[in-house]
């Protein structure tokens, strides 16, 4: 069934496809309508599940600990400031290898105080342990949210999830989407079994302490399941089309890319807004593709490789910056390329922050940027650049 | 006594009185129970990977988030139909009182069927002995020394279970280690009512608070009968039981018999901080009503 | 379940493979004659160590950490702490 709705309720639906059996919700713009919208599922009788008021998002959190090791599927969501307050519990989640399932709705991190989309609170989470994946539009974002149980879940990856989508742009939107069948989601979604549970029946320690003889285990462990993460990724993603007709490419997808010489790299909603200017630009002639990141972490070095491989200029465009040095996917990006054959000169641009609008003019002036790069060389041009601060300023 | 559900090999120092505490709340509650505790002396003590002492169900997660851990436990059992199984918090002051006290204010608002218990040592302990909300007048800590500008902490202890009370908890109670039967009663208790439950349990601790070996039931036993660690039930907000104190002892019995007050015997003027320590017990007195 | 098992949880009671009686210096030592069968030392032990085999309250040596608290609670001064030969 199709329906023009408001991003933050095909969510809430999705969340309810899903059969949860504890949300825990606190409220933060912009993402509280996602929960309010799953409260009223609930008081409906649409959704049976446990929903917890709490107290603070480092509450909503922890309480997702409690009720994922007895047994629980587990869903919240936040963002910014909400993420921030989680980050110790961020950690905590994924080193006790609880499947939790979190919608990130994107925002911009204080000071200055700031309701607006960027990406700054989730790439700032990247190391937390929590697999990362980025929605281009509501119909991906409402995708993800099974998605992600099934790879999360996974007995082979028992990791938790984050599902990626900006603030306001996403969540405030009025866009149509398919409605997600409940039916089909348990078919390829199979209820929660976690091997050890909290259970008088059957008792178990859950989170004792290490020192340094066995930690190294633990983290080792940790991150060979992300590593096991790129390939469920890919494959969920493979079963979801066949079940649903709809598929996004596993841990990247492209545009344009065939023969394009600038190739863009982004993550997120704005991959939308490139897709616009890049066909605009293809009439002019100019060869321009994209690459989207979909997975964040695990980091798909492979797959970008083989989709940036033939560029003669890489641009990453994205909402966050890393203070003291440049931007998170940028710097990841050259990282990965580092060892490999990839010589390509690779440009930076952290444009949107605060919500700050990204305008297909834009996009075009970050590829004349990269023109020149093509045309002359890497030292024509800023090889980062923090884009559209007002002149003053500078 | 049944064998214990807290299994001995800990790293508790010996005679703490902690694993005292927890040895008969778990007697009380029995072995269908689930356990949420805070980083702190009990979980440092008690698991050390991959070892563990505890023979029911127990979750460690992080210092100031048990009260929320134990919540989703309790939700996520009444979705399953498992409501019948006793679900406690066991954590120290520091958790308690300081870091964790937005955590366990939410519980209690939100109305969950857990007890809380709070081990009682008046001190951050793990870490070395550093004050703490418990920490009571003039007690010395690491961050609270005695020198030429300090006498010690410089507040009173916090009224925590004043606090439950004041969330609605339908059970509130302070109990201690010295008075095994009544501490047992009140766990049973708190198991009994339909609500979240607080108990406050005053546990010595002899590397922090310095005293002869063998002594911590004795500490327990005689700041009760100073009035100084008043002994109380409140049920549904209002003063439901005491236990009384046949012959209230000065503190000055209390103090000097711990290193962490032993200043307020040498320093000139140290009377007058006795007095104000002996006031707050006479005032406990009063209030409950401890006296005959 | 394995060390190195996914979820890392921890059998329990599994503290007792490490002998705590390794720590302690005094040894409690118990009249049996003295004692009342009062149990007090069994339920003040903070490590669960004095147990009442065939009536009389014996101190498990393996756990034992010698703080003498048994000793200090006895009603009847049946248990003295004792320096132990090592």
């Amino acid at each position: 069934m199709k329906k023009v709705v408001e991003g933050s309720y095909a969510i809430a639906d999705s969340v309810r496809c899903c059969l949860p059996d504890v949300v825990s919700v606190y409220p933060i713009t912009p993402q509280t309508h996602i929960v309010e919208h799953i409260s009223e599922f609930v008081a409906n009788g649409e959704l049976d599940c446990e929903y917890i008021n709490v107290d603070s998002e480092f509450s909503s959190l922890s309480s997702l600990i409690g009720a994922s090791a007895a047994g629980a599927r587990t869903y919240t969501s936040t963002t910014s400031q909400g993420l921030a307050l989680m980050f110790e519990v961020l950690y905590n989640v994924s080193g006790m290898r609880l499947p939790v399932v979190m919608t990130t709705v994107n925002r911009s991190l204080s000071a200055p105080l700031s309701i607006w989309n960027d990406q700054q609170d989730a790439t700032g989470a990247r190391d937390s342990g929590w697999i990362q994946i980025y929605a281009e539009n509501v119909q991906e974002a409402m995708d993800l949210t099974p998605q992600l149980y099934m790879i999360s879940e996974d007995p082979k990856i028992l990791t938790p999830s984050m599902s990626c989508m900006d603030g306001f742009i996403l969540t405030h939107v009025y866009e149509p989407v398919e409605f997600l069948d409940k039916d089909l989601i348990c078919e390829i979604l199979p209820p929660f079994q976690p091997e050890h549970v909290l259970d008088p029946e059957n008792p178990m320690t859950f989170g004792a302490f290490t020192d340094p003889s066995w930690f190294t285990e633990f983290k080792y462990l940790q991150y060979k399941a992300m590593e096991n993460a790129l390939a469920k990724i890919e494959e969920v993603d493979k079963v979801f089309e066949e079940t649903f007709g709809r598929g996004y490419g596993g841990l990247v997808d492209t545009y344009e890319a065939d023969d394009a010489e600038i190739m863009l790299v982004a993550m997120g909603s704005i991959v939308g807004t490139m897709k616009d200017a890049i066909d605009e630009m293809r009439s002019e002639g100019i060869k321009v593709g994209l690459v989207k990141v979909r997975s964040y972490r695990p980091f798909p070095t492979d797959a970008l490789m083989k989709a940036l491989k033939d560029a003669s200029v890489i641009v990453v465009i994205e909402k966050d910056l890393s203070m003291g040095y440049q931007s998170a996917l940028l710097t990841d990006i050259k990282g990965a390329f580092y060892n490999t054959q990839m010589r390509t000169p690779i440009l930076g641009f952290s444009a949107g922050l605060g919500g700050r609008d990204i305008a297909k003019r834009h996009i075009k002036k970050m590829v004349e940027t990269a023109s020149k790069v093509k045309d002359e060389s890497l030292e024509t041009v800023q090889e980062f650049e923090i884009f559209d601060v007002k002149p003053e300023c500078l | 006594m049944e064998e214990s559900l807290f299994a001995p090999g800990h790293r508790a120092c010996a005679g703490c009185g902690m694993p005292i505490a927890i040895k008969l709340v778990l007697d009380a509650a029995g072995p269908n129970t689930i356990v949420a505790s805070p980083t702190g002396c009990l979980e440092v003590t008690s698991t050390p990977f991959p070892e563990s002492s505890w023979k029911v169900p127990w979750i460690h997660s992080l210092f100031e988030n048990p009260a929320s851990v134990a919540s989703g436990i309790e939700v996520a059992l009444k979705k399953f139909g498992k409501s019948d199984v006793n679900l406690l918090v066991i954590g120290g002051d520091g958790s308690t009182f300081d870091i964790g006290i937005g955590s366990i204010s939410g519980m209690f608002d939100r109305g969950h069927n857990i007890t809380y218990v709070c081990y009682d040592n008046e001190a951050y302990m793990n870490t070395g002995v550093q004050r703490s909300g418990s920490t009571p007048f003039f007690a010395k800590t690491t961050t609270t020394p005695i020198g030429k500008e300090s006498l010690g902490n410089p507040v009173r202890k916090k009224d925590m279970p004043a606090i439950a009370v004041a969330h609605g908890a339908p059970y509130v109670a302070t109990a201690s280690i010295a008075y095994p039967t009544d501490l047992r009663r009140k766990v049973k208790r708190s198991l009994e009512i339909d609500g979240p439950a607080y108990i406050q349990i005053n546990a010595p601790c002899i590397t922090g608070w310095s005293y002869a070996d063998g002594d911590t039931i004795e500490q327990a036993r005689v700041v009760v009968e100073t009035c100084l660690y008043p002994l109380y039930e409140y049920v549904n907000g209002e003063l439901a039981g005491v236990k009384k104190v046949r012959h209230q002892r000065p503190v000055e019995d209390y103090l000097k018999a711990q290193g962490r007050y032993k200043h307020l015997f040498k320093m000139e003027g140290g009377e007058e901080y006795i007095a104000k320590i002996q006031a707050i017990a006479d005032k406990n007195a009063e209030k409950f009503g401890l006296l005959d | 379940m394995s060390k190195c098992g996914v979820s890392m949880v921890v059998e329990p009671g599994s503290t007792e493979i490490t002998k705590t009686g390794a720590w302690r210096t005094f040894v409690p030592v118990v009249d049996h004659d003295e004692c009342i069968k009062c149990s007090l030392c069994e339920i003040f032990c903070p490590d669960s160590c004095m147990h009442q085999v065939d009536g009389n309250f014996v101190p498990d040596l393996e756990y034992c950490k010698g703080c003498g608290i048994c000793a200090h609670e006895c009603p009847r001064g049946a248990i003295e702490m004792v320096l132990e030969e090592k």
